[in-house]
Formats: C-alpha cells, structure tokens, sequence
C-alpha cells in the first residue's frame, strides 16, 4: 500500500511569524539565510488493498478538509509504493 | 432561553461560562462533544480551552467532532451560537464564520485584560452596550490574529460585521492597542445573519467585580434579553 508524504504550509501572501523569527535567529548565527517558512509534514500510510487512483482521490479530499485550511494554507502529496 | 454549552475533550473554559451564566440568573446546561443533537437549546456556546490539543490546527479536530453537524444546522436554522476564544477557532474553521485565526503576530501567549471597542451594539450580544462603548475584557490564546482575504475584510467592514474591535484604553487602535496583530485590530465577527458571534477576548470571565471585572454581563444580558 502506498506511503503518503504530506507537506502543509502557510500561504505565500500570509505572514509566517514563526519563521521570521527563525530566519532572525539563523542570521544572528551568521548562517546565509534570506528566508525561512514553517509547516508541517506528515507521513500517512493508506489502508491495505487500496488501488492508487483511490488513493489519491482519498488524499485529495484529507488534505483539502481536514489537514489544510483553505484560508491560510495549501498543501502538496506525495504517494510512494512501499517496496 | 435553553442554554447548552459544548464541552470538547480539552476545553477548559466550560465551567467558568457555566458560572457566568448563573452569576447572570441564567441556568446552562454541558453538551457533551460526542452528542448528536444540541437537545433543543436556544443557545449553544463554544467555550475556550484546547480543542483535542489543538493538534493539527486550532478547532481543526473539534469541527469533525459529532455534536457539529447538530450546532451547525441549529446555525443554519438562525439559532444563536456563541464562541469565545477556542469556540471562535472552532467557528471559523468549519465555515460558520469566514476567515481564520493565525499564530499571535509577536509570537506570544498573551494574557492579560484588554480593551474593546464595541463596533456593533445592534446584535442579539451585545444590544445591552452603548456603541462605541470601550469594555475591558481578558484575552488569553496564543492563536488569535485575525486573518481574511481583502476582499472578505472589505466585506465584514461595510456591513458593520466586526462587533468588536481591540483598542487601548483611550480607545486608539493600533500598535499597543492590538494584542496579537489581527487585521483591522478585529476581536469579534458576526455572521451575516446576525446569529453566530465569534471573539477572541473571555466576557465569561469578567461578569463579577471581585474576580476580573463587569464588562462581560453585557453580553449574557443581551442574550437573556432576547429570550422569549
């Protein structure tokens, strides 16, 4: 069954604080950074005996319902076989 | 008036509204999360806490949670909803009201008595407050800066949407007057029509002199007013 790697992060035109103050903190250190943005990921194995298609199609609505808020956020998967 | 109050594993401002309520003259009574119906209330209040951790997002779980489907249709139907804080969070994300609430702009848990401005004195909440009245109420989230879209914002303004707004005690808006950068120093919305209210600041805390003023009575006022 398939290995799901989901990214959900804030959306471009909103402010990230988190992630300013991180870039702050990256810089005070010296480190040659010029931006940084917080989000989160997660790893989502899918029930057994599910074909790829319907996969996707149960992604598609996890993310845009529950794991995202369309307000704020976007998000990008991606779906690997498991060996 | 039939006041219900939902209690979500991890709410924990549940009780201090119940008290309020009596403190008011009104008797509540706890919706639990797992119900399937708001068992006939006029009223269903979305109290503060920690929604299931605020795991994922804040309200993000919550809104799934079974009693939901039930309060939002009790909306849908133009019955009243109440959240504060927490229950605000909750509002937004399942789509009662528009818009969502970010991490605080300074990155800081704020706690601490804040003034208001009441915007719009003419909905079922706050009818009992003079507009333009500033009322000192307490704030204490971490996930409260307002956001929505220009166009969205542009909208809650021209239809006199925003019910409450964070001021300083003078009653300027803007810089240490806005606890946590919301757009437009918004600390409370109102739906559409009128019926589902969302903020940010505890009136359930402030409803008695000894313990964080009486600012707050007039929300429990207004809504007792109404009641048939």
């Amino acid at each position: 069954m398939p290995e799901v790697y989901v990214k959900v992060t804030l959306k471009k035109s909103i402010l990230d604080p988190q992630g300013s103050a991180v870039e702050k903190a990256l810089r005070q250190m010296g480190h040659p950074v010029d931006a940084v943005r917080v989000g989160k990921y997660l790893e989502i194995t899918l029930s057994e005996g599910l074909d790829r298609a319907a996969g996707e199609a149960a992604l598609e609505e996890i993310c845009r319902k529950v794991l995202s808020n369309p307000v704020i956020e976007e998000y990008v998967f991606s779906l690997e076989d498991r060996p | 008036m039939k006041i219900g109050i939902v209690r979500f594993p991890g709410s924990n401002c549940e009780t201090d509204c119940l008290e309020a309520w009596r403190v008011m003259g009104a008797e509540a009574e706890m919706l639990w999360h797992q119900e399937t119906s708001v068992r006939g209330c006029d009223l269903i209040v979305l109290p503060g806490g920690f929604s299931y951790g605020d795991y994922l997002r804040a309200g993000a779980i919550a809104r799934y949670s079974p009693v939901m489907p039930a309060v939002i249709r009790h909306a849908r139907e133009g019955g009243l909803v109440w959240g504060i804080c927490n229950g605000f969070q909750i509002l937004t994300e399942c789509g009662l009201l528009p818009g969502a609430l970010l991490r605080n702009a300074g990155l800081s848990f704020v706690c601490a008595p804040q003034h208001l401005r009441v915007e719009n004195a003419a909905t079922a909440f706050t009818r009992a407050y003079a507009p333009g009245q500033i009322v000192s109420l307490p704030v204490n989230h971490g996930e409260g800066n307002y956001y929505i879209d220009a166009a969205g914002l542009q909208e809650l303004e021209e239809e006199g949407r925003v019910v409450f707004r964070y001021v300083t005690e003078s009653g300027a808006e803007g810089g240490a007057g806005n606890p946590n950068g919301s757009v437009n120093n918004i600390a409370g919305i109102v739906s559409r029509a009128g019926n589902v209210l969302g903020m940010m600041p505890h009136p359930e805390r402030a409803v008695e002199s000894l313990i964080g003023g009486e600012d707050g009575g007039g929300m429990f006022r207004s809504v007792l007013a109404g009641k048939e």
